[in-house]
Parts: structure tokens; sequence; C-alpha cells
């Protein structure tokens, strides 16, 4: 159990998505004006994140990795070449069935992270998340505890981030440096204050 | 097209720098500039799949059904990736696994599903294999610029090579240590759109 925990607070805290991996900046950038959008897209992030790199996880184990068409009477095969192609497809699909189930049963929910759902299909963070857990060959388990890490990792740094953007507003910064510049800034100070909690662990 | 070849070439170096201005791609322009190396890998990659995606795209822009024209860019551009992929890993084992999981994240850099999307889908193919080039350099030329800065300040090499000598080797210079870290990518990249925006103040944003 530790050892899933541990998981977790690393990839929230140590190995956060945009901070210390710059994943997912584009979107992490543009929708942190206001901490209410942030909190959408930070919950969108969470959301997919947590469903697609298990299913990817199941995906890689038994249908690409060397062997592991076993079952199928197909022992020699080594499909791994296919994987970014079978990640991001896999991601598009989810999406696309996250958007309509939710549009049919939790409607309050989807209003919330409709917009933000389609704008993941080609997100960083998610394909990151993904690529990073085939890169350290997470088993199940630990690849479930890595997306919910992950994905709430992005959401904390993004609120904070619209948080601080919201009273920089009323900053009066220099020209050149209005809105992108400043949030550059910030975000550059916000990974350094995550890295002061380098060394925790479980 | 009023443009000349050269004008679509240079212009998205300069004036219309995907990264700088467009905030375009960002996500593995910071990560992989700890080193010239990565970085020039990075950038030629980058360069090879905006370019060759672009040209497949605008070759078979008529052919694509306009509901499914997302998957479609994005299959050519997986493909790419994957082909850039196996041959980093062929050829140049080392930094395939320096470089890590990012070059299969060229596939969600949106430089190359905007220059597909906006570019490709409505102009022929050998002006969008040119835009394709000229991106991918635009591209290059900041995270070559921050890989620059960030390992000669950082490590006293360039390439690998020792430039400035290090004070553990007997030498002068006592390296910047908080270059290496990636953080300082952050505040590299705010200098460098400080910089491009008071040279050319119509790209400031309202207050």
């Amino acid at each position: 159990m530790a050892h899933y925990l541990d998981i977790i607070i690393r990839s929230i805290f140590l190995e956060n998505l945009p901070l210390s991996f710059f994943l997912g900046m584009c979107t992490f950038l543009a929708i942190s004006k206001q901490v209410k959008t942030a909190m959408g897209l930070g919950a969108a992030v969470l959301f997919i994140q947590a469903i697609t790199v298990p299913i990817n996880n199941l995906i890689l184990n038994h249908l690409l990795k060397p062997g592991a068409l076993a079952w199928a009477g197909q022992p020699d095969i080594d499909l791994t070449f296919l994987g970014l192609l079978t990640y991001i497809a896999i991601i598009a699909a989810v999406v696309q069935i996250l958007e309509m189930v939710l549009d049919r049963f939790i409607p309050a929910l989807y209003n919330t992270l409709g917009i933000f759902l389609p704008l993941l299909t080609v997100n960083c963070a998610i394909l990151g998340g993904t690529l990073f857990m085939v890169e350290r060959d997470y088993t199940f388990g630990e690849s479930m505890a890595y997306g919910v890490g992950s994905g709430a990792g992005f959401f904390l740094a993004v609120v904070c981030l619209g948080g601080i953007r919201e009273r920089l507003e009323y900053a009066d910064a220099p020209a050149g440096l209005r809105g992108l510049g400043l949030t550059f800034i910030t975000a550059g100070l916000m990974a350094i204050a995550f890295m002061g909690l380098a060394g925790m662990e479980i | 097209m009023a443009e000349t070849k050269t004008e679509l070439l240079s212009r998205s170096i300069f004036k219309r720098n995907p990264i700088a201005l467009l905030v375009l791609g960002i996500c593995s322009a910071l990560a992989v500039t700890g080193q010239m190396n990565t970085a020039l890998v990075m950038s030629i990659c980058v360069t090879f799949v905006v370019s060759f995606s672009s040209l497949t795209i605008s070759i078979v822009r008529y052919q694509i059904p306009n509901s499914v024209r997302i998957g479609i860019q994005i299959t050519v551009i997986a493909t790419l990736v994957i082909i850039v992929d196996q041959l980093l890993k062929a050829f140049l084992f080392d930094l395939s696994k320096q470089l890590s999981i990012y070059v299969g994240l060229i596939i969600t850099n949106c430089i190359v599903m905007g220059r597909a999307e906006g570019f490709a889908m409505s102009n022929p193919p050998v002006p969008s294999f040119i835009d394709g080039i000229g991106n991918g350099m635009g591209y290059g030329f900041i995270l070559m610029s921050v890989a620059f800065i960030r390992e000669l300040l950082g490590s006293g090499s360039l390439f690998g090579y020792e430039v400035l000598q290090l004070t553990t080797n007997g030498g002068w210079y006592l390296r910047n240590s908080f270059l290496v870290l990636p953080a300082s990518a952050f505040f590299l990249i705010a200098l460098l759109i400080w910089l491009l925006r008071t040279i050319d103040p119509s790209q400031q944003e309202e207050n």
C-alpha cells in the first residue's frame, strides 16, 4: 500500500507534470487566467488521466509487448513499435466516449468539463503520462496510482497558477512582459517552490 | 500566393515564430534544452515531422472528409513520429534514451497539428512543405538559443566540449547550477519573449 502511496505523492509533488516535465504547457498557460476555469481544466485532466493510463497499461501488457499475444497463439509477435499510434487512438476514443456518457448521464459534470474534454485529446500531459507509464514499466495497480497522482499534480499546479494570475491582473508589469512573459516567470517560481519538496519519501 | 518562398521560410523563424509569439509547442521546447546535443536532435526531428506531415496532408487535402480530418492528421503525424523514433533507436540509441518520452510527444506538439490544420489543409504541397521547414527551424532557433545559454553557463560546455574550464577541473569558471534545473528554462523563455516583444511592440498584450 505504501508503495502505491509513494507513487501518488511522488507524481503530485516531485514529478509534477507541468512544473518539472513541462507537459501540458500549452493548456497550462492558456487556461489559467481564472481559478474557476483552471479548476474545470484540472478536473478534466485528472479524470482522463486516471482512466487512460490504466487502459493503455492493459493494451501494452496484453496486446503490444513481445510475447503478449501468446493467448492468441502468436508468442513471437512484438508490436511495441505501434505503441504511439495505439495510445493516441485510445486516448481519442476514451475522450469521445466519456463526452457522450457524461452528456447523457451526468449533465452537471458535462457542463463543467465539457469544453475542455476535446482539447485534451492532443494534450502532452495525457500522452506523456501514458509514455512515462510505458518507460517505467508499471504494473496495472501502479499505473492506476500513477494516473490519479499525475492528474492530481496537474490539477494542483493549474489551480495555483490560476490563483496567482488573478492577483497579477493588477500588477504594473513592463509592456513586453505583460501576459505571457509574466506567466512564465510565475510558473518558474512555482517550479522552484515544488522543488523544495524534493527528497520527500514515504 | 503573394509571398515568395524565401518569405515563407523566414517569416516563421523571426516574424511569426511559433514558440515565442503563438506559444505553441512549448512542452518539449523546455525539457530538452539542458544540452545542445539533445536540442539539436529534437529540432531536426520536429522539422522532419512538420515538413513531411504538411506535405502529406496537403497532397491528400481534397480527399480528406471534413468531419474526420483531425483523426487523419493525427494518424499521419503519429506514423512519421514512429519512423523518427525507430530511426533514433537504431542509430543514436544514447540520445534517444536522453530524449526519453519527448520524441513520442512530438505527436501532441501543437506546432505540427497547428501547421497541418492551419496551413496545409488550404495550400498546395510545395508551399506547405516549405512552411513546415520554416516552422521547424523557428522552433529549432528558440530551442538552440535556450540550450546555448543553459549548457554554456550551466555546465561550461557546448555540444559536450568544455568551453569554459570549470573550477572542478582546475579552471576558473564556477558553474551556475541553477541553469541545469528545469525551472531555469521558464525564466529564459520569459526573457526571450520580453526581448522579442520589445523589438516588435505589436505583439504586446493589453493589460
